[in-house]
């Protein structure tokens, strides 16, 4: 039987020198890139297609049928563009990942530049988190030196250079379409699909644009096998994956874990809940894009399949948790605002409906809303929702639509009560 | 003002690394962006007419992507931007209370502290940054910035400082208006100023990655609960898992998960 706990991608984390490359090396690093480029390209792929990786950045696509897309003996440059612009509410596990680990996210770009027969590839890296920046590029720096990139990599001929790109702040370039054109030097509009970044992506070459942790997972799986990877997990959710447990609960952080993992597991390990009395209310399975679940939830299994017949999402597993001293209104108006803020105004339906979703959820919150206001919202999501250009629109009604869902009594309080019958005091850190 | 000759002359020198980074010179905007706002502090005329210059391409073009990314700024920023973390998670863990108590406390006047979480604020929307009358401070609200298990988070010049209180917020402030040296919990043990770390942002390190953890505290919850438990993840000790590096004395053990019987529900 596999361990509750599985740590691989931050199985190093402890070692004061992990993000350099003596202390990843020592560790077993960098073990796995001569082992994949003694293969052919197409057996890498084969690999990691065997292994069944879902991408780890919130959709789940199978990451070894994404590469098997990418056009061979096209004549055109083919490049790999790591989606490290975590902006996603409540996801954290790529940042403390590249500032503790960053040459196994570099191992996984090297195999999978090798496999998809690319020679230039970019870490495009939210540009908030000024340390990790430091890092990768102090590793992407260790990694030339040591001949892992540039010319003829440890002399099969394979060349690949490596540019860590700093993003400026805009949530929007986590969108693959988005981060490509932002690389390319433009403001982050998405663009439209097909045609794909498999086949027109970056300089409209074909791209392939995975995130942090769906690379980083590269290495192992090379060198392990793929049904080792496959042998962790459910089903049709295999291997591991990082659980980021955030809000009241006694020890937030990092898990490593098979997926299939329940959050009442994930509680128990975290000490419980962070102030007794006050239990589980309502969380996020994967980033405030994922439908809010409640504490009937928390013996659901955490996989692609088990959350999405919960009627959510897995997502990133960024689990925020919060207890009964949190209004959900406040929490959901908070994330509506914030994806108004962060709609790049390209389309209409995101543009225009995440501004009327506000206003509508703050007379709600302020206790001067109707239930016709009510109405508004769940009609304004509707016409967000499969109308918007890209995936914000679609997650911008998400927060208040599930909160409205399981908790429309409450929402109806604030009404009754002039405002919001909760105390803030109450849900900080340092209340008692 | 105009850049002086030996300004731009190094400038030069910078851009022309900058884009020889990338196949197609345009992908170098960002970087560049960076680059002049790390020698005026923030984008100014000047600087967007260098970066259109260097790219050939308009100022117009520069502006309409200089005006969409929120890092970037258009009024000359302060030393030590601070910005507290106002999504949701950091919100209601304190990060509203922060902000309000710390908008009174940098602007010299006590008049924002009513705001009662925040909202009297405005949300999230862009108030544009409350100065510090000495100019060495700006407080700004910011969007989740990946570090929700150290919530409430604040950040100074984009370096992180975890699990601030009130209290140790306002500290934090007296001291960078006090010219003291501050040390983010996850970063180098010396603050750089915000056109330092602007540099940093265009490619060009500053020698300090080594410093700092490798890891948070909370990063490390999950493994230490695993050597604790001898929990691994199976036939990856050769390559991927070394507990003897780590000096613990892990031991293969068949511990079962710890079914506390605290309430989770």
């Amino acid at each position: 039987m596999t361990d509750t706990l599985t740590p691989v991608l931050t199985a190093n984390w402890d070692q004061p020198d992990s993000f350099t490359l003596a202390g990843y090396s020592r560790t077993g690093g960098y073990k796995a890139l001569p082992k994949a480029l003694a293969m052919e390209p197409d057996d890498v792929i084969a690999t990691v297609k065997n292994s069944v990786l879902r991408g780890r950045g919130g959709a789940g696509f199978p990451t070894g049928m994404k590469w098997s897309f990418i056009p061979q003996n096209d004549g055109k440059p083919h490049y790999l563009t790591v989606n490290a612009d975590e902006s996603e509410p409540g996801t954290c596990k790529d940042i403390p990942l590249m500032m503790a680990n960053p040459h196994v996210l570099i191992e996984g770009i090297i195999i999978t530049c090798y496999a998809i027969r690319a020679s230039h590839a970019f870490i495009y890296v939210r540009g908030e988190v000024l340390h990790v920046i430091r890092r990768l590029q102090y590793a992407v720096a260790q990694a030339y030196e040591a001949g892992y990139l540039g010319k003829d990599i440890l002399g099969t001929g394979f060349d690949l250079d490596l540019v860590v790109h700093a993003g400026a702040g805009a949530y929007i370039c986590g969108e693959e379409t988005a981060l490509l054109t932002s690389l390319e030097g433009y403001r982050g509009l998405p663009r439209n699909r097909p045609p794909f970044p498999a086949v027109e992506g970056l300089y409209a070459s074909p791209t392939v644009i995975n995130n942090v942790e769906s690379i980083s997972s590269v290495p192992s799986i090379i060198a392990n096998g793929p049904t080792w990877f496959s042998g962790l997990g459910t089903e049709k959710s295999k291997g591991y994956g990082i659980f980021s447990l955030s809000g009241h609960v006694k020890h937030p952080g990092q898990y490593e874990a098979p997926l299939g993992i329940t959050l009442r597991e994930l509680i128990d390990l975290a000490g419980g809940m962070l102030r007794p009395g006050h239990p589980l209310k309502f969380w996020t399975p994967g980033g405030s894009s994922t439908p809010l679940l409640t504490r009937e939830h928390l013996d659901i299994p955490l996989d692609f399949e088990g959350v999405g017949a919960a009627g959510s999402m897995l997502g990133t597993r960024a689990l925020q948790l919060f207890d009964t001293t949190t209004c959900v209104l406040r929490a959901a108006l908070r994330w509506t605002e914030f994806y108004q803020h962060e709609s790049c105004g390209k389309c209409t339906p995101c543009r225009e409906g995440t501004y009327w979703l506000v206003r509508a959820v703050e007379r709600l919150e302020s206790g001067k809303g109707s239930d016709e206001d009510l109405e508004t919202i769940l009609d304004v999501g509707n016409n967000i929702v499969g109308r918007a250009f890209c995936a914000l629109g679609d997650a911008a009604p998400v927060p208040i639509s599930s909160a409205i869902k399981y908790f429309r009594d409450e929402i109806i309080q604030h009404q009754k009560h002039g405002g919001c019958p909760f105390d803030p005091a109450a849900s900080t850190a340092w209340a008692v | 003002m105009p850049f002086s000759e030996d300004t731009l002359t190094r400038l030069k020198a910078d851009a022309a690394e900058i884009t020889g980074r990338y196949p197609r010179a345009r992908s170098a905007l960002l970087p560049l962006l960076y680059l002049v706002q790390s020698e005026e502090g923030y984008v100014s005329d000047d600087g967007m007419a260098f970066c259109a210059e260097v790219l050939g391409i308009t100022q117009t073009e520069v502006r309409g992507v200089a005006t969409f990314y929120t890092m970037y700024k258009h009024e000359p920023a302060a030393e030590y931007q601070v910005g507290v973390c106002i999504n949701t998670t950091c919100a209601i863990m304190g990060g509203d209370q922060i902000y309000a108590e710390l908008a009174g406390h940098v602007a010299g006047a006590p008049g924002h502290e009513d705001a009662e979480h925040g909202d009297a604020l405005g949300g999230t929307s862009d108030h544009g940054d409350i100065k510090s009358p000495d100019g060495k401070v700006a407080l700004e609200r910011l969007e989740c910035n990946a570090a929700c298990d150290y919530a409430p988070v604040v950040m100074v010049n984009w370096e992180f400082f975890d699990n601030q209180t009130p209290a140790s917020a306002r500290e934090l402030v007296d001291k960078l208006r006090a010219g003291e040296n501050v040390a983010p919990t996850r970063g180098p043990s010396r603050l750089c100023t915000w056109k330092q770390a602007n540099r940093i942002l265009a490619g060009f390190g500053d020698g300090q990655a080594a410093d700092g953890p490798s890891a948070g505290p909370a990063s490390l919850v999950g493994l230490k609960l695993a050597k604790e438990h001898g929990w691994r993840a199976p036939g990856a000790g050769e390559s991927h898992h070394d507990s003897e590096a780590a000096g613990g004395s892990v031991e293969p053990s068949s511990a079962q998960p710890p079914r506390s019987d605290k309430e989770t529900s």
